[in-house]
C-alpha cells in the first residue's frame, strides 16, 4: 500500500529544512542578543489550561486536538498544544515566577484542526515573551525585537501594523451590548470581522462617529492619535487611557524612525491581549504579530505580572525567504570510489575523514551516477601506486593526478 | 469506490424509536420497501419500484457516520445524532436535505433540582469543576465552550444519563419530551440545545455526482411543502434556547437523595433479569429492581447502601471515579475500559457465572478464511480480495484494536458501532468483534467465527482506593461476602 501523508500535515525536504533552520538561526541569534533566553515546552498540555484562562475564543477551542491520555480515565483531557504563548506563561508562572523580570523565547510547533485539509494543521513559530516590568519600554523592544529578526532575514516591503486592545474594548463596552451580544461580538472581531462594528449601532452618535473613522483612517504617526483625542474629546475613560497608551509607544517608535500603519483591526485571533498589539504583513499575509497581555499570568493563579510578547508564523515567512544558491547546503567535495572493494572503501573513508577533519563537507559515493554541483572530486581508485585523482568541478577537468591525501587538503584549503 | 454510472442508490433506515413513523413515511410515498416494519427481522432491503435502490436498516447513531464516509447515498435519522457528528466534523460529507416532521422532544442541558445551580452564567463564571455526563459527548463539550466553562469534564454514557445527577455528575446532556417531563425525573432543564426531529440526511460526494432526484423527489412532498427554508444545511445547527424563565414552574417531585457510604451500581438491559435473580440467592432484598419495576434508583434493606441502576457499559469508568464503590458489569467491558486506562484504578473481585458470552472474530462465509492466521495472510497477499485496509466493525474499540495489533493484522480500520455488529457486514466491514451466546445470529446473517478472543461473564468489580480505605473497608466486605454466598 502507497503510505500517504496524514491529512493536513506537512512534509518539511532538506530545502524547506534550510529555511526553516535559517529562520531560526536568525532568530535565536537576535534574541539572545537582546538577552532573552530559550524554553521548550511540553506537546501535550491539560485542555483546562486553555479554557480556564478564558483566553481562546469557542471557535479556537473547538479546533483543537484534545483526547484522554492511556490515564485519563479521570475525564481529564490533553490537548496537542494549540498555542505558544499560553504554554510560556504557565511555565513561567510554574517556574520563575520568583524572577522580577523573564524574557524568554521559543520555537514550537502548535495544532489547530483546519477543516479542508488543504492547510497546515500543524504550524510551526518563533515567540519571544517578556515577563514583568513596565509599560512602555517592554511593548517598544518586542516590537523592535521582531523587526530587527524580520530585517536580519532579508524580508522585504513588510509592514507594521499597531493596534490596541483596550481601544477595543473600550468601544465595546460603550455599545452597551448585553454580555451574550458582548461575546458574540468579540468572537466576530477576534475572526476578523470587523465590519461586524459599524453594524452595531449605539445610542450615541458619537461613538458610531468614532468607530467609523477609526476603522476609516489608518494613521501613519502618533500625530494621528493626537488627532484622534482631540476630534473626540467626549470618549470614555477607558478609551483616552489605551489611546494615551499607544500615543506613547508611537512616540518611541517615531523618534526611532520605526514606520508603522496604525489600523484598529490588527489584532489577531486571541483574546488575551490587553493593552498595545501589532502584527506584521508581507506580500497581504500575515507573517507575525503579538501584543500585551498583562491578565493571562493572574489568570493562571500567578502573580499580579504584566507580560507581553510576539510570535513570527514560520509557514508564510519560509515562502518568501530568499536563499542564496551558495547557502543551500551542497557537499563541497565527493569523494568517490571507483570500485567497491574494500581497499577503496577503507581508502575513502579514510580520505573523507581527513577532509572533514580539516572543516570540509565531505560525501561519500561508491555508485557510478553522474556528480554534480560538487566544488571537487576525489576519485579512489584501486592499487596503483597513486590511487586519487582530484576534479576542479568548476574547471571541469582533472587537475591533479596522482595526488596524495595532503596534496588534496592543500589544494582543496586553497580554493 | 463509488459507481456513478450504475444508478445504484444505497439507503440507510433507522430501528428504534423513528421504525414506525419511517415506515408509514416510506409506504405513503411508495418507495417500494414493504418489509421495512417493527417486526422486520433482516438488516437488508430491496425496493419494490425502483431496482437499484437498496436499503439496510441501522442502530441510529451509526447513520449520520455511515452516510458521511459514502457507503450509504441517503440515510434518515434523528437531528440529535446528525448534529453530534456534524459539531465535531462541521466541514465533513453529511448534508442535511431537510427536516422530516416528525418525532418528539429535545435534548436538554439539565441540572439536578439538588445541585443548586440557578443559572447558566454560574457554570461559566465559577472555578468548579463541572461533570457532564451526555450520550452526545461531542453536543455536551460544544455546549461547555460555547458557554466559555472554565473548567469540565465529558463523561460519555451509553445510556440512563439522567440516572447521575446530582451525585454523579453536576450537568446532564439528554432527550427529554419536554421540560415537565425532565421536571418529573427531579432535574431542572436549563437550556433546550435542539429539537429531535427525524431528518434526510445525503452524502455530499453522492448530491454533487449521482443521480438521486428519484427517490429525492418521492420525498420532495414532505420536504418542500412544510420547512423549504431549512433544506440543504450542510453546517451544524447551532441555536440554543434559554429554557430558564420556563424552569422557575417545572418543579418536579424530588427523588430523596442522601449520600450514602457505599455506593453499587446494577446494570439494566439484558443483564438486569439474571442480576436480580443473583441478588435474591444472595439475600440482598431490593426494591425497585425487580423484572416488573425497575426503578433507576433501587433501596436496600441496608442504610448505608447507595443503588443506582446504569448502562454496564459505563460501570468500569463510572467505578474509577469512585462515583461507585462496588458495580456489577460484564468482564469484556471491564476489559475493554482497562485496554483503554491501564492504569484505571478499578478490580474485578470475582466473577458471579451469569451473562456468560464469548467475544468473537467473524467474517462473512464467502470469505476464504478459517482463522485469524489466514486472514493475517489474506490481507498482505491479496489486500485486493477485502479492498485494504481490513473495514473491522466493533462495539469494542480497543478490545478489537488490540486484537489486531497483537496478530500483526495490518492494515486495519476500525468501525465504532453500538451494537448489532453483524449488520456491518458484508458490505461495510469486512470483519466484526463482537459477543456472542450461541453464534445462531452470526449464522442466520452467513457470517462465521474464526478466533474466539475470550469469554466473558457477569462480575463484581470496585473501586482500589474504597477497597483501601479504612472508612469503607468493613462495609465494603460485608458487601461482597454476602454477594459471593450468591454463587451457585
Amino acid at each position: 500500500m502507497k503510505n500517504q501523508k496524514c491529512k493536513g500535515m506537512q512534509d518539511l525536504l532538506p530545502e524547506d529544512m534550510l529555511r526553516f533552520r535559517r529562520i531560526e538561526d536568525v532568530f535565536r541569534a537576535c534574541c539572545r542578543s537582546w538577552g532573552y533566553r530559550e524554553v521548550r515546552t511540553p506537546t501535550l498540555e491539560y485542555l483546562h489550561l486553555f479554557t480556564a484562562t478564558g483566553t481562546l475564543t469557542p471557535s479556537m477551542l473547538s479546533k483543537v486536538y484534545s483526547f484522554l491520555d492511556w490515564d485519563g480515565w479521570s475525564g481529564e483531557r490533553v490537548v496537542l498544544r494549540p498555542d505558544g504563548t499560553i504554554p510560556v506563561a504557565r511555565l513561567y508562572t510554574d517556574n520563575l515566577s520568583g524572577q522580577e523580570l523573564a524574557r524568554l523565547f521559543y520555537v514550537t510547533n502548535i495544532f489547530a484542526f483546519e477543516g479542508t485539509g488543504k492547510e497546515n494543521r500543524e504550524r510551526w513559530q518563533c515567540g519571544a515573551e517578556f515577563f514583568g516590568g513596565a509599560k512602555l519600554a517592554p511593548d517598544v523592544e518586542i516590537i523592535l525585537l521582531a523587526e530587527e529578526v524580520i530585517r536580519r532575514l532579508g524580508l522585504s516591503h513588510v509592514g507594521l501594523q499597531l493596534s490596541h486592545a483596550g481601544l477595543v474594548k473600550a468601544l465595546l463596552k460603550d455599545l452597551n451590548l448585553t454580555p451574550g451580544e458582548e461575546a458574540k461580538m468579540t468572537n466576530r472581531l477576534l475572526e476578523g470581522n470587523w465590519q461586524a462594528l459599524t453594524r452595531a449601532k449605539s445610542a450615541d452618535p458619537e461613538i458610531d462617529r468614532l468607530i467609523a473613522a477609526l476603522l476609516d483612517l489608518k494613521g501613519k504617526s502618533s500625530s494621528f492619535l493626537h488627532n484622534v483625542r482631540a476630534s473626540f474629546p467626549k470618549a470614555s475613560q477607558d478609551f483616552k487611557s489605551s489611546l494615551e497608551d499607544l500615543i506613547n509607544v508611537t512616540t518611541v517608535l517615531d523618534n526611532l524612525g520605526c514606520s508603522y500603519k496604525i489600523d484598529i483591526a490588527a489584532i489577531h485571533g486571541f483574546e488575551y491581549y490587553t493593552g498595545v498589539c501589532f502584527q506584521f504583513l508581507a506580500a497581504g499575509e500575515k507573517i507575525g504579530g503579538g501584543g500585551r497581555y498583562d491578565n493571562l499570568v493572574p489568570l493562571m493563579n500567578g502573580e499580579d505580572i504584566p507580560a507581553c510578547g510576539f510570535a513570527l508564523y514560520m509557514d508564510p515567512v519560509m515562502q518568501l525567504l530568499p536563499l542564496d544558491k551558495e547557502k543551500r547546503g551542497e557537499s563541497e567535495i565527493l569523494v568517490k570510489g571507483k570500485e567497491l572493494t574494500p581497499e577503496i572503501v577503507k581508502t575513502c573513508f579514510t580520505v573523507a575523514e581527513s577532509l572533514r577533519d580539516a572543516g570540509h563537507t565531505a560525501e561519500l559515493d561508491f555508485t557510478g551516477r553522474k556528480e554534480s554541483n560538487y566544488r571537487w572530486v576525489v576519485m579512489v581508485a584501486g592499487k596503483e601506486t597513486s590511487p586519487f585523482t582530484l576534479t576542479d568541478c568548476v574547471q571541469k577537468r582533472p587537475r591533479y593526478i596522482g595526488a596524495s591525501t595532503a596534496e588534496i587538503l592543500k589544494v582543496v584549503s586553497e580554493g | 469506490m463509488k459507481d456513478y454510472q450504475a444508478g445504484y442508490i444505497k439507503l440507510a433506515l433507522p430501528k428504534g424509536r423513528f421504525l414506525s413513523p419511517t415506515a408509514s413515511l416510506l409506504a405513503e410515498i411508495d418507495l417500494g420497501f414493504q418489509d421495512y416494519n417493527d417486526k422486520t427481522k433482516q438488516y437488508r432491503l430491496r425496493s419494490a419500484r425502483f431496482p437499484g435502490l437498496s436499503a439496510k436498516i441501522l442502530q441510529e447513531k451509526d447513520i449520520s457516520i455511515q452516510v458521511a464516509v459514502g457507503n450509504y447515498d441517503l440515510g434518515i435519522c434523528g437531528l440529535d445524532w446528525i448534529e453530534e457528528f456534524l459539531v465535531k466534523y462541521p466541514a465533513g460529507a453529511l448534508v442535511k436535505i431537510s427536516s422530516l416532521n416528525y418525532g418528539e422532544g429535545s435534548i436538554h442541558v439539565v441540572a439536578s433540582a439538588e445541585a443548586g445551580i440557578a443559572n447558566l452564567d454560574e457554570l461559566s463564571d465559577g472555578r468548579n469543576d463541572y461533570r457532564i455526563v451526555s450520550e452526545y459527548p461531542n453536543l455536551a463539550e460544544a455546549f461547555a465552550l460555547n458557554l466559555r466553562m472554565r473548567r469540565f469534564r465529558i463523561f460519555p454514557v451509553w445510556g440512563a444519563a439522567e440516572a447521575y445527577p446530582p451525585e454523579n455528575a453536576d450537568l446532564a446532556v439528554l432527550w427529554g419530551k419536554s421540560g415537565a417531563a425532565i421536571a418529573t425525573q427531579g432535574l431542572i432543564p436549563l437550556k433546550r440545545l435542539l429539537p429531535v426531529t427525524a431528518f434526510l440526511i445525503a452524502n455530499r460526494e453522492s448530491l454533487e455526482n449521482k443521480d438521486l432526484s428519484q427517490v429525492l423527489m418521492c420525498f420532495s412532498s414532505k420536504l418542500t411543502a412544510d420547512l423549504p427554508a431549512k433544506a440543504w444545511q450542510a453546517g451544524p445547527q447551532t441555536s440554543i434556547e434559554n429554557e430558564f424563565d420556563s424552569s422557575g414552574e417545572l418543579k418536579g417531585p424530588r427523588p430523596l437523595w442522601q449520600a450514602k457510604e457505599i455506593n453499587l451500581a446494577l446494570p439494566d438491559g439484558h443483564q438486569q433479569a439474571p442480576t436480580s435473580q443473583f441478588l435474591k440467592r444472595a439475600g440482598l432484598a431490593l426494591q425497585g429492581y425487580s423484572e416488573e419495576v425497575v426503578s433507576r434508583r433501587p433501596s436496600a434493606d441496608l442504610d448505608w447502601l447507595g443503588i443506582k441502576v446504569i448502562r454496564p457499559q459505563d460501570m468500569p469508568l463510572q467505578v474509577a471515579n469512585a462515583n461507585f464503590d462496588l458495580a456489577i458489569t460484564g468482564e469484556d467491558w471491564l476489559r475493554e475500559h482497562l485496554y483503554r486506562f491501564p492504569s484505571s484504578p478499578v478490580k474485578k473481585l470475582f466473577a458471579l457465572g451469569f451473562g456468560a458470552v464469548k467475544i468473537v472474530a467473524a467474517v462473512s462465509q464467502e470469505m476464504p478464511v478459517a482463522d485469524i492466521d489466514e486472514l493475517r495472510s489474506l490481507v498482505q497477499s491479496s489486500p485486493d480480495v477485502i479492498g485494504a485496509p481490513l473495514k473491522v466493525a466493533s462495539e469494542y474499540i480497543d478490545i478489537a484494536d488490540r486484537y489486531l495489533r497483537d496478530n500483526h493484522v495490518n492494515p486495519y480500520k476500525l468501525i465504532p458501532t453500538w451494537g448489532a455488529s453483524e449488520a456491518f457486514l458484508p458490505e461495510d466491514a469486512d470483519m466484526l468483534i463482537d459477543n456472542v451466546q450461541t453464534g445462531k445470529t452470526l449464522e442466520q446473517h452467513k457470517l462465521k467465527i474464526i478466533d474466539v478472543l475470550f469469554r466473558s461473564s457477569a462480575c463484581l468489580i470496585a473501586n482500589k482506593g474504597s477497597l483501601a480505605s479504612s472508612d469503607k473497608k468493613e462495609k465494603m466486605e460485608f458487601l461482597t461476602q454476602k454477594l459471593r454466598a450468591g454463587l451457585e
